[in-house]
């Protein structure tokens, strides 16, 4: 027994003892009919083979490890950036619980989200009576502002017409007429969370501005709009309004979930804080443009903007990295007539000479990386400024155009030129790529930790370690407060990379009496 | 705020069903119950294992949950495929902490996600023929698969796809196992119906048909039953029964494997730690192998003790001496815990809302602490779990079924007890109003809780909890009067 009240062990390395190494063992060879050792590692090797890569690649109809969610997620993060809103799901519970989780695991916030239990009853008539109940439910117990509505693929499948139901539901007295109720239809089995965000998002301006046009023209209230997309990082909604403040440019961020998703710990639960409320989403069409800072997973609030708003949606690359930045800025200054003030001016310098003072230990390295699609661009762009070269750069929600137009940026870029651009491709297709042909870093979220492990046991000379950043982070905290955008943002991303190389560098120089060489205090 | 009282305790229960639309109240008034530990049965008392209201804010999931997510999914050296569109698999991997050892991706699958990834088009044309092709895709990549398990999601049921059909054909050209789960998650009104779903698979496709005739036995063969293995539990549990004499042939199913569900029907005693999601295989193998089964609890030294003992009851003499070996060796270690952690706990209140069996079974621990749960409830329990229920609880206490969001939260806030135990979910809300917490799901990221060295850490989990510095510092010290 090694378990004392004086040194309580945990998990690990409580089940390192002795005793439970030996009841594992004895579990294994008497119980579980496992393959001998030199099996597992011959097929373990095979896995990491060119030749199980061709196979693997071969695969037509399995997705393993994916790296992308489904639609209402992105709804619900759209829906917890208006001000008041409760986000409602018309579908069934089990969604609404996984999204909950999935949220409060990333953030570590409670997510406040209803759904309305369609169960098998409703799979065959309809979900009518439960959104009935549940926008009366939702409303009498949780008073919010407004409910965003959206939907899981039962819904979809069986064809529930939103728009109708949610009338009905008003027309009965279920909710009062004047509650507002954007919503979307969000079908899990079409596009990715990415969709769901800008889905929510046209649903929600659709809701708000569609019938109230008459009087408003673009322009007439001096202020631009801000659409971030599928955002999880805190910092980036807060630098955005910094620089929009320095510029001295009033703006409007269309979903703002920066208040909701970092409330503080005062002895007081808030289900409702900050975000951009309902009268500047009606003000929105009256801003100079709006700019979508994802292009690639805003396509569908483009196109209403555009017809709608008649808004030109000014063409921008993700504000990450320096040049984006500056081409960020230059459209904003260009746009409202606002000169780019020197305190941006100062914090670009910074970050230049920060590039400078890092380049020695980034310049040539390689890194593969995976995420949202334009979240990959814009890191592939940065990577690239900082003389470091992308390499196998993978994103499973993409489309073919996407990759055709990031392959081009790649090629065109001497930095770029060993990049292979991967879409609709998962992390198990990465795995193999991972042990074929081995970058020095991997850029992705959490789930990346499992390759890591697997090229680690091939061997120490094979670990690809994982540099997190992305969604989900599940095993680090506070992360998602920090910024990626901007030049604040390419400073932390900056940071980041860089000790990641130096940390690498300890570990593999840290033998004692073997590698005493460039174990270094200076660097 | 002082013990509750029943006036007390009815009083909350009035208070928050006053906001309910009346037919809401009417439903939701069902499942709130002040407790009465003289009473033989829930019946009259409380409702449970019913719908839940439809935009109440429920913590509940669906049957898919317990299907994959509970029973199914631990069953490491078999793939389960989350068939349907992709977030389901998302949302549930590597999640619950179910450990297992072994070379994952190789010939264990547990952290990983395996998913037919649903377009537009198979939800139009079906996707069975997807299905036949993922199996004979799983087969070339991972050859050492022992068997694979189709867990449907809500689109499968609704397109009317026929995966019997599919699965029964591959499994005969593989060879192997292959399952199909019909755990829609829009069957049943909660996870519970996954689990009996999940329940009647393994019967039906696994020990009806993979049966391991030629396993030679002991007489003191026994399965642990519903316990999978969060934070290793299982593992602190199987080490104490291994030590009083008894052999452990299989554990369902954390950290399971196809093999050791084969031989279960040879076993001479199931021992069940969930009885919710996994009584049903229980009562199979009793009506059918004539395998008695027995309903234990690891948590904390009293139950442990009293669980080794009634377990020994059905074996021998020498399992019997074992049992009494296993509770002397342990005591000491119990006694300079309990010594070490309960005049820090003594007298402090806690409220609960788990699933399974924990809402009652933890309660005996937190009491081997001196602390006294004052409310607790189950997600999806079902009345055989509140009659178990109102005999751990005591007097007065607050019992509720499917909690809402506002209902747990008006009686944390009115109670204002030192610790919640409940999901992630509803962590962050009670971190921020200054009262601790800790998942009792996922043991917060530690554990084991099970058996006596599991019990070590409880205790120091629930201190480091209970009495951190950090919750002294909600008001800005300006603001305090």
């Amino acid at each position: 027994m090694s378990q004392t009240a004086e040194r309580i062990k945990p998990c690990y390395p409580l089940f390192m003892e002795p005793e439970y190494r030996a009841v594992l063992a004895r579990k294994a060879t008497e119980c579980e009919e496992k393959p001998d050792i030199e099996v597992l590692e011959k097929t373990f090797l095979w896995t990491t083979s060119q030749e199980y890569q061709d196979l693997n690649f071969k695969r037509e109809a399995l997705t393993i490890n994916p790296a992308k969610a489904c639609q209402p997620l992105g709804s619900l993060l759209c829906a917890l950036g208006f001000r008041g809103s409760l986000p409602y799901i018309h579908g069934s519970q089990g969604c609404v619980a996984y999204f909950r989780t999935y949220f409060s695991r990333h953030f570590k916030e409670p997510i406040a989200c209803v759904s309305d239990s369609m169960t098998e009853d409703a799979a065959v008539f309809g979900g009518h009576k439960n959104m009935h109940a549940g926008l009366q439910n939702a409303n009498a117990m949780y008073k919010p502002e407004m409910l965003s509505v959206s939907t899981t693929c039962m819904a979809e499948v069986i064809g529930d017409d939103l728009n109708a139901f949610i009338n009905n539901a008003k027309k009965d007295g279920m909710i009062p007429q004047d509650l507002p109720t954007p919503f979307a239809h969000t079908p899990s089995f079409v596009g990715s969370h990415v969709t769901g965000y800008d889905s929510m998002m046209e649903g929600t301006l659709r809701y708000f501005t569609l019938n109230e046009m008459e009087g408003k023209s673009p322009g007439s209230n001096g202020k631009l709009n801000l659409i971030t997309g599928f955002e999880t990082y805190l910092g980036n909604f807060r630098v955005l309004g910094r620089m929009m403040k320095e510029m001295g440019v009033d703006y409007t961020l269309l979903s703002d979930p920066s208040e909701i998703l970092d409330t503080p710990a005062d002895g007081q639960y808030r289900m409702y804080q900050g975000g951009t409320t309902i009268e500047q989403v009606k003000d929105a069409p009256n801003a100079i443009d709006t700019l979508l800072l994802q292009p690639f997973g805003l396509t569908k609030s483009k196109t209403f903007i555009q017809d709608i708003w008649k808004h030109p949606c000014t063409r921008l690359n993700p504000p990450m990295g320096l040049a984006w930045t500056d081409e960020f800025l230059m459209r904003v200054s260009e746009l409202t007539g606002r000169p780019i003030p020197a305190s941006l001016e100062l914090e670009r310098g910074r970050l230049v000479d920060m590039m400078g003072d890092s380049h020695a230990w980034l310049h040539g390295k390689t890194f593969s990386l995976y995420g949202d699609p334009d979240f990959v661009e814009g890191m592939c762009q940065f990577l690239m400024e900082l003389g470091a070269e992308p390499k196998h750069v993978l994103s499973h929600n993409a489309n073919k155009r996407w990759g055709k137009r990031l392959t081009k940026m790649l090629a065109d870029n001497p930095y770029g030129r060993q990049a292979k651009v991967y879409v609709d491709k998962d992390l198990w297709h990465l795995r193999s790529l991972l042990f074929t042909d081995k970058p020095d870093f991997l850029i992705g979220n959490s789930y990346g930790k499992f390759i890591q492990r697997d090229t680690y046991h091939k061997g120490p000379e094979h670990e690809v370690p994982l540099i997190r950043i992305g969604f989900p982070i599940f095993d680090r905290h506070h992360l998602h407060r920090s910024t990626t955008l901007g030049y604040e943002g390419a400073m932390t991303i900056l940071t980041t990379l860089v000790n990641a190389v130096m940390e690498k560098l300890d570990r593999d120089t840290i033998r004692y009496g073997v590698t005493d060489y460039n174990y270094d205090l200076v660097r | 705020m002082s013990a509750l009282t029943r006036e007390k305790a009815e009083g909350l229960i009035e208070e928050v069903l006053s906001a309910y639309p009346e037919s809401l109240r009417d439903e939701r008034k069902k499942h709130l119950m002040v407790n009465d530990p003289s009473l033989e049965q829930s019946k009259k008392c409380i409702t449970s294992n019913r719908k839940s209201q439809p935009g109440v804010m429920t913590a509940r999931g669906c049957a898919y949950a317990g299907s994959k997510g509970v029973v199914w999914g631990p069953v490491k050296d078999m793939i389960h495929l989350s068939h349907g569109p992709v977030g389901c698999g998302q949302y549930s991997r590597a999640g619950r902490r179910n450990y297992y050892v072994g070379y994952t991706g190789v010939n264990t699958f547990g952290t990983m996600n395996f998913t037919s990834d649903f377009q537009e088009k198979d939800v139009v044309f079906g996707g069975d023929k997807k299905l036949a092709k993922i199996i004979d895709e799983m087969e070339m990549l991972f050859p050492l698969n022992k068997g694979i398990s189709v867990q449907s999601e809500c689109p499968v049921g609704l397109i009317g796809d026929d995966i019997e059909a599919v699965t029964k054909k591959s499994s005969a050209a593989i060879g192997k196992p292959v399952v199909p789960v019909r755990c829609e998650g829009f069957r049943g009104v909660s996870q519970s119906l996954g689990h009996h779903i999940a329940n009647d698979t393994i019967r039906d496709f696994i020990l009806e048909r993979e049966l391991d005739e030629k396993f030679s036995t002991s007489p003191y063969d026994v399965a642990i039953i519903g316990d999978y293995n969060i934070g290793g539990d299982a593992w602190s549990s199987r080490i104490l029964l291994e030590e009083m004499g008894l052999r452990v042939v299989a554990q369902w199913s954390g950290d399971g494997t196809l093999a050791e569900m084969k031989r279960t029907p040879k076993v001479k005693m199931n021992l069940l730690h969930c009885y919710r999601s996994m009584n049903y295989i229980s009562r199979h193998m009793e009506s059918k192998y004539g395998i008695p089964w027995f309903e234990y609890n690891f948590f904390g030294p009293t139950k442990i003790a009293e669980s080794l003992r009634a377990i020994a009851g059905h074996f021998d003499d020498r399992i019997k001496e074992g049992a009494e070996k296993v509770i002397a060796k342990y005591q000491p270690m119990v006694d300079a815990v309990n010594a070490q952690y309960l005049p820090r706990l003594k007298g402090k209140k806690v409220m609960l809302y788990v699933g399974g069996l924990r809402p009652r079974h933890v309660v005996g621990a937190y009491e081997d602490l001196g602390m006294e749960v004052v409310g607790t409830g189950y997600e999806f329990g079902h009345n055989d779990d509140y009659d178990r229920t109102i005999k751990e609880m005591g007097d007065a206490t607050l019992i509720y079924d499917d909690v809402t969001e506002l209902e747990l939260e008006h009686f944390v806030t009115k109670i204002r007890p030192d610790l919640v135990g409940a999901g992630i979910k509803e962590k962050y809300v009670y971190q921020k109003m200054g009262i601790p917490f800790r998942q009792m799901h996922s043991w917060d990221y530690s554990g084991p809780y099970h058996g006596y060295d599991g019990y070590a850490i409880f205790a120091r989990d629930v201190d480091m909890t209970v009495n951190n510095p950090c919750w002294k510092n909600m008001q800005a010290p300006w603001k305090r009067s």
